[in-house]
């Protein structure tokens, strides 16, 4: 790949040269495999042999590579790599790096990806983007169980093409029947996962055998070597030959006369004069003009990022995706999917999360785990939630519907992350099996005699009173007398309390956190059909957790939803102790108890705060009858 | 691009995903503002914003840190090019340093802290901006390589590389909470090689010192040092020369070190980069100082 030792000297020379760099294709490949099979090694020598290593470079490079293993060249390439200062300490690579090294041929864009167990999210993120996956064995030690691991996530992430590295050769003495050996094993493993190619090489990363040359020491090998293998594959997956999908990022109005759609064209082609349509709402138009700043085109395919005038107005933002005629993509609000959970707080079903899907973004609910997936043997179990680095088939069920299609069908299009609600961070990422179409056949039943029927009969605005408050703080008392005050005056009211509904409806139901989620689930859907009923609602329950109160919040949909927070301290709540609770948590005879070993999030927005210590019931319960009717 | 047509190249596809994190920007933040250094790579990122939002002006300001020691020729063209593309330029100093009286020559690293760092956190505080779109290149060092291209930063500016959310596809998450910002690299995935052909392709206007001309220099260990006005204090018994020099990178012009070139077209100097053989940060003093110290930059809030 002597990409600088012909380097052009004069200036038709260059001219020529320069021209050719502007038509290289990309390859993105990502490296994987376990903890010291060389990965690091392996790019460092990459960047090597593309004499991309510069001379300031090198001789960093050498000084540090004293008192380490290395080649003959005397260098420990892994330095080059390994970038943060704590992972230099810890002489392991614990993030995703992207390098970038050149031929002329091909520009490269290598994801380095750690091999450590609890690592899996940042495979999968490298693995996103990745053409063609690079998975790295030790000759010494084989196939692992992270190799296994790695393999699975590489298609999961819709990987077709591997190349597996059996790196390390030179110490197993360039042993064929060890390569071969290896190669079988892995292969009864990877043919299951349907990739397109599969290629197998004998190499050693340090000192160079088969990475850009044929090795004399592996004269029984007849395959490509590593460089020239990446450099020639063709991975073109060929978006341009799938439906047409155009997610609208931004609408460009640039002058009174000009409203165009900004966006890249994510897979397909379209010229001026086609029609296509709003996937969401049907609404045709034909494309008008295809612009960009080097001038209109006529057309324009899968990669593209334009900006696209139709002939008509129609109502179109952000969010949308325009498609054409008899190719359009599912848009539902329900789906089945394949989820990679990055986050140390557990994928509980109940949930509720942002989901991001092109350039739609939308509030959805972990309706189901249907089972996990274990990484290491494809094995399905039943599973309650999913942990970090767990993969599980879900369903998700979204506030509105959304455009998708399949993972498998499209990547650009089929691929979402979810997002927490309160610190944005990135919890997991899917990948969309396919739409399931009842959501879209389910309508509700809609029957004459209305909510409003039902609560004008009853002469009052029907609501749910949402309590939340530390066992013992007053919420029960309140909730009665509130109640008691409004019954007499002629109103329907319902208490729901936590302990009578754990005996009934829930009593199949603990104190683990998955079952406090659905616990409230039930509350909440059964207080949503009594105030449908035209009732007052009080619900009275601990509920200690956000995410769940503003879970009930959504069900509740339009019903009136007041959130009363009774706040109580935990010590004024333990000595009051009505139930004699607290003291049977502080002798560990109840777990997970709500304030001694299970946290509570008080509201940052609730409707009403009452003080619990510092006011009679009475009082308070004033206080709330003012709040709600005024 | 404005080659002929034919298969998607890889500067291509490197324009559209550029073009295509500019746009989320826009549509994603309530105040964004894109970093403005005027060297080659804020070129290109300017050039890209102009693709991505034309036939609309660029839908955010351009904020240029003035340390007061920029090369004239980069101050003469930041308000030239402002001119021509009618963006508008935000310029801020940190008025506090010049009255301290904070300068490269006295006060070595503090004066990168106090005229670059803090002036850009305040910059930032003032404009309250809520997202920051840098030129920053995933090729030009260690830490870099690991940067997402929306990089989450908490209320102080600060980058927490242990804690960095996954990035995949092209599903950026954008969501930051109140008092927090996002910086934004476009430019993350594209290499140096990358910058200058896609300059020479796309025959992108830059400051004329990347091209070599006779210049004033004076040599400071083993630096070549342009004079580019009379602050610079001369020591005993030295005289600038006049040298044939050009700039690999620019910034301070006492901070930034100039090569020996003939090279005064592009592809004289995109052939002489290749054969230079010294990574291009070298020419910036601020980062010798130790191997981390450009992670530790960071973490403290310098882009």
């Amino acid at each position: 790949m002597d990409m600088l030792a012909d380097f052009p000297r004069t200036d038709a020379e260059i001219a020529t040269w320069l021209e050719q760099q502007t038509h290289k294709s990309i390859l993105r490949f990502l490296t994987c495999g376990s903890v010291d099979d060389g990965k690091s090694t392996l790019i460092g020598r990459l960047l090597y042999d593309s004499q991309l290593i510069l001379d300031d470079q090198l001789a960093a490079l050498k000084n540090e590579s004293r008192n380490r293993t290395t080649g003959e060249e005397g260098l420990d390439f892994s330095l080059l790599v390994d970038g943060l200062a704590a992972e230099r300490e810890q002489g392991i690579t614990i993030d995703v790096a992207y390098r970038f090294f050149t031929t002329d041929k091909r520009k490269f864009i290598v994801a380095d990806t750690p091999g450590h167990e609890q690592y899996t999210r940042n495979m999968a993120t490298g693995a996103s983007t990745a053409d063609l996956g690079l998975v790295l064995i030790d000759a010494r030690k084989g196939v692992l169980t992270q190799t296994r691991r790695h393999t699975f996530i590489l298609s999961l992430l819709g990987v077709r093409h591997v190349v597996l590295v059996v790196n390390k050769i030179d110490l197993v003495d360039y042993s064929e029947e060890r390569f071969r050996e290896i190669e079988a094993e892995y292969r009864a493993f990877a043919d299951t996962l349907g990739f397109e190619t599969l290629e197998a090489l004998p190499v050693s990363a340090l000192k160079g055998d088969n990475i850009v040359l044929p090795s004399e020491n592996t004269p029984w090998h007849k395959g490509p070597q590593l460089v020239p293998y990446l450099e020639d594959i063709e991975v073109a997956s060929d978006q341009a030959a799938l439906p047409f999908r155009f997610a609208v990022q931004w609408v460009n109005r640039a002058s009174l006369d000009f409203r165009g759609f900004s966006g890249t064209i994510a897979s397909g082609s379209i010229a001026v004069g086609d029609e296509v349509l709003v996937a969401a709402s049907r609404i045709p138009a034909k494309i008008k003009r295809i612009v960009t700043m080097d001038g209109d085109h006529e057309t324009a395919s899968a990669g593209a990022a334009v900006t696209l005038v139709l002939d008509r107005e129609i109502d179109i933002s952000r969010g949308d995706v325009l498609t054409k005629p008899g190719e359009t993509p599912e848009f539902s609000n329900q789906f089945q999917a394949r989820v990679v959970w990055m986050n140390e707080s557990p994928a509980i079903p109940g949930r509720t999360y942002l989901l991001k899907v092109g350039s739609q973004t939308v509030p959805a609910t972990l309706t189901n785990l249907k089972h996990r997936i274990n990484v290491n043997t494809l094995e399905q179990s039943a599973a309650r939630h999913l942990e970090l680095n767990e993969v599980g088939t879900v369903t998700i069920a979204t506030d509105k519907p959304v455009t998708f299609d399949s993972y498998a069908d499209n990547p650009l299009t089929g691929g979402f992350i979810l997002i927490d609600r309160i610190s944005n961070a990135t919890l997991g990422a899917g990948t969309i099996d396919f739409g399931l179409r009842r959501a879209q056949n389910l309508t509700y039943q809609s029957f004459d005699v209305t909510r409003d029927v039902r609560a004008e009969q009853k002469g009052q605005n029907p609501k749910i009173v949402w309590f939340t408050g530390l066992s013992g703080s007053g919420k029960s008392t309140v909730a009665n007398l509130v109640e008691k005050r409004i019954t007499a005056e002629g109103k329907h009211t319902y208490v729901l309390d936590g302990d009578n509904v754990r005996h009934g409806l829930n009593k199949d139901l603990g104190f683990t956190d998955d079952d406090r989620v659905e616990n409230i689930r039930r509350v909440a859907e059964v207080a949503k059909l009594m105030a449908d009923a035209g009732l007052i609602v009080l619900v009275s329950f601990i509920s200690p957790f956000r995410n769940e109160r503003r879970m009930a919040r959504e069900i509740a949909g339009d019903i009136e939803f007041v959130e009363v927070f009774v706040d109580t301290p935990l010590e004024v709540c333990e000595a009051r102790d009505p139930k004699g609770l607290y003291a049977r948590a502080r002798k560990g005879e109840i777990k997970n108890f709500t304030g001694i070993d299970s946290p509570f999030e008080p509201p940052e927005r609730a409707d009403l705060v009452l003080p619990g210590a510092e006011a009679e019931p009475e009082e308070l319960a004033d206080q709330l009858y003012h709040r709600l009717f005024g | 691009m404005t080659l002929e047509a034919g298969l998607p190249t890889h500067l291509d596809a490197l324009e559209a995903e550029s073009i295509e994190i500019l746009r989320e920007t826009a549509a994603s933040f309530e105040r964004p503002v894109m970093m403005y250094s005027i060297g080659k790579d804020s070129s290109v990122l300017l050039h890209l914003a102009r693709k991505a939002f034309y036939p609309s002006k660029i839908p955010f300001p351009l904020l240029h840190v003035d340390t007061t020691y920029k090369f004239r020729e980069m101050i003469a063209f930041r308000d030239k090019t402002a001119e021509d593309y009618g963006f508008e330029l935000i310029r801020h100093t940190n008025i506090e340093g010049v009255r301290d009286g904070i300068n490269p020559f006295d006060h070595g690293s503090a004066y990168t802290d106090i005229m670059k760092t803090q002036a850009l956190r305040q910059a930032l505080t003032e404009g309250q901006y809520d997202a920051a779109i840098g030129g920053a290149r995933r090729d030009e060092e260690k830490s870099r390589a690991k940067e997402r291209v929306f990089s989450h930063r908490n209320a102080q500016y600060a980058w927490d590389p242990k804690n960095q959310r996954p990035e995949l596809w092209r599903t950026y998450n954008t969501r930051i909470a109140k008092g927090e910002s996002m910086r934004v690299f476009p430019l993350s995935n594209w290499t140096e090689l990358d910058i200058w052909t896609y300059i020479y392709a796309e025959e992108i206007p830059i400051v004329p010192l990347y091209f070599a001309a006779k210049r004033p220099v004076v040599e400071r260990s083993g630096t070549l040092i342009m004079v580019d006005d009379d602050r610079i204090p001369l020591e005993p018994g030295e005289t600038p020369r006049e040298e044939m020099v050009r700039f690999r990178t620019l910034g301070c012009y006492p901070l930034t070190g100039a090569i020996k070139s003939n090279a005064e077209t592009l592809p004289q100097i995109i052939m002489e980069m290749n054969l230079a053989r010294t990574s291009e940060r070298e020419g910036r003093l601020i980062d010798s100082d130790q191997a981390a110290s450009m992670e530790k930059k960071k973490q403290e809030g310098y882009f």
